[in-house]
């Protein structure tokens, strides 16, 4: 299945990316292009390859349940634009109460 | 519609989604503590904030609690699980997404039986899943409120605190008691989270959560309706009063031709409505994908049945054993388990108070004033060995059993023990011959015709004056004395 100059325009839009109508009709076939890919591999992978997300073949890295330092709340907040009362200061979001 | 007509015209489905906050000393992903109440962004460090470079660490105490609450939901413990991302953009979230699970929940299919009124619900459990907690937004200017506030605060503590998320099934075939199933079943999660000790279980401080999915279908078409989802209900009544609305609105939509709109409500505590929040948009396309910085789950049978043997006994069987223990009937019992009393009646019990003493204080005495309070009886400023002190105080005649109720404001007013408080505001029955004589006195000479007629032999009429006595010694009157001086006086 094609990927459409809309397919891209709407995960812009999920992703918060401004892309302009031109942007998305080249990136539809460059995307296409990688999916495309990805299907032949799937193609070549048979059902003895299990679905791999992880390169290291580890589970369960767990850590201990122990409280280590916090930054201060002058650091935690030295990288935001705005701040007040040691709280991160951010445009009201509307369609959410 | 009013609730009757709608169940006669539809049948109820609910689907529940709770909440549990787990009381983990640190978060589920990083070393900061995981703390109510404390100064805002004290708790936080580059990985709750989600700063660039920063990387994920499963806390391993969660994936035990989860495993455990799995285990006592009667559920299946996957053998292999991943984290995985849910990519959505609000300032809560600071990394851009939830790291939660997707399609491989630890635990999955298992189920819970529900009293309600003697008969037994189960309620099918279809996941419970580890994800983290989001931070705190207040929202400044003109109201306090999102609609017309200017900007958002962020608190982000509570970021990356462990969650865990318990969904049901459809429940369905509850009919008019689906609000006290709904209700009945966060109720027995939250005894149960205790129980494991996994949770502090506090609604008023979320942490437990419920949002209430409620549909209705024409009455027996075995059909699910289109769903609402009611978010945030945070205490046991108003889970069942947002389930009531709910089903009372979505019959009148359907009753008059229309159709139910798919969205999430809100739940007004004071009006006991809900209102329209969100319709489902584009925006809850989560694009999940597994989280490629932590690494699987995969608990093996050995720790599995480890973990199982530290289950502590089913709520049913634990009802069960301390009904028969306490030898209270059923209607007795109920009133305890509906009150949310059962944990704190079992430790003023273990504190030394009679059942039926323990029962009474917590069940009419406390329940009444947590009500009054709006909180939930555990909440209240005292604990079940100052109740079972009371109660001594009583049984070894210091105070009467309405002097009691002042020295239970006492306590609640925090002015200490109830020994203390017995002492700083003077509570102790007064038996002393030579003050009671004078009230004794006092009232008999204000009341001569009265006093005429016991004198008579007419001993019932004591009563009269006894009341009158007990008045001017403000009820710290022993009444027995008071009535043997009575008798002594007018012989």
């Amino acid at each position: 299945m094609a990927v459409t100059p809309d397919d891209i325009a709407r995960l812009a839009g999920l992703a918060r990316l401004r892309l302009s109508e031109q942007e998305c009709a080249e990136l539809a076939p460059e995307i296409g292009v990688i999916l495309e890919s990805m299907r032949r591999v799937q193609e070549v992978a048979g059902d003895d390859v299990p679905l791999t997300t992880h390169a290291v073949p580890r589970t369960n890295v767990f850590r201990d349940d122990v409280v280590r330092p916090s930054l201060t709340p002058k650091e935690a907040l030295s990288g935001a634009p705005a701040s007040e009362d040691g709280r991160f200061r951010v445009p009201a979001i509307l369609g959410e109460d | 519609m009013d609730f009757e007509d709608a169940l006669d015209q539809f049948d109820p489905a609910l689907g529940l989604e709770v909440h549990v906050e787990l009381n983990t000393a640190t978060k589920m992903f990083c070393g900061c503590a995981n703390a109510f109440g404390a100064e805002p962004n004290t708790n936080t460090c580059p990985v709750c904030l989600g700063l660039p470079g920063s990387l994920p660490n499963i806390n391993g105490k969660a994936v035990e609690s989860a495993i455990r609450l799995g285990l006592a939901l009667n559920c299946q413990i996957a053998p292999y699980s991943r984290m995985a991302r849910k990519n959505y953009f609000y300032p809560d979230m600071t990394k851009n997404f939830q790291t939660s699970q997707y399609d491989e929940p630890i635990c999955h299919d298992g189920y819970v039986d529900v009293e309600v009124d003697g008969e037994t619900f189960r309620v099918e459990i279809e996941r419970a899943h580890m994800e983290e907690d989001a931070g705190k937004s207040t929202h400044a200017g003109s109201t306090g409120r999102l609609q017309g506030s200017e900007y958002s605060l962020l608190d982000y503590n509570r970021a990356g605190v462990p969650l865990i998320e318990i969904v049901t099934k459809p429940v369905i075939g509850a009919g008019a008691k689906a609000p006290q199933v709904a209700s009945a079943y966060v109720a027995h999660l939250r005894e149960l989270v205790k129980a494991l000790g996994i949770s502090e279980a506090r609604m008023e401080r979320g942490n437990l959560r419920c949002d209430a999915n409620v549909s209705i279908a024409p009455k027996g078409s075995h059909a699910l309706g289109t769903r609402t989802e009611t978010k945030n209900v945070n205490s046991l009544r108003s889970i069942e009063r947002a389930v009531r609305f709910e089903i009372e609105r979505q019959a009148d939509v359907l009753a008059d031709g229309g159709s139910v709109v798919q969205e999430t409500r809100h739940f007004d505590e004071s009006s006991g409505t809900t209102s329209p929040g969100r319709p489902k948009s584009d925006a809850d396309d989560y694009r999940y994908f597994a989280e490629p910085d932590l690494l699987p789950i995969a608990p093996s049978p050995e720790w599995i049945e480890e973990l199982r043997a530290t289950l502590p006994e089913p709520p049913a069987e634990r009802r069960a054993r301390l009904q028969e223990a306490w030898g209270f009937t059923d209607i007795d019992f109920r009133s305890i388990v509906a009150a949310g009393a059962l944990d704190l009646v079992d430790a003023t019990v273990a504190a030394g108070a009679k059942p039926a003493h323990a029962r009474k204080w917590w069940v009419s005495e406390l329940a009444r004033r947590a009500n009054e309070a709006g909180v939930e009886l555990d909440a209240l400023a005292i604990t079940p060995a100052q109740v079972a002190g009371v109660q001594r105080l009583v049984d070894e005649g210091v105070v009467t059993d309405k002097l009691a109720r002042d020295v239970i404001d006492g306590v609640l007013a925090g002015e200490g023990e109830p020994q203390e408080v017995v002492e700083a505001r003077g509570l102790v029955v007064v038996s002393d011959t030579g003050a009671l004589s004078a009230a004794v006195d006092k009232v008999i000479e204000a009341n001569p015709d009265v006093a005429e007629k016991i004198r008579g032999g007419k001993v019932q009429a004591a009563g009269a004056l006894i009341g009158q006595i007990m008045k001017e010694m403000k009820g710290q009157a022993d009444a027995a004395k008071v009535r043997e001086l009575i008798l002594e006086k007018l012989a």
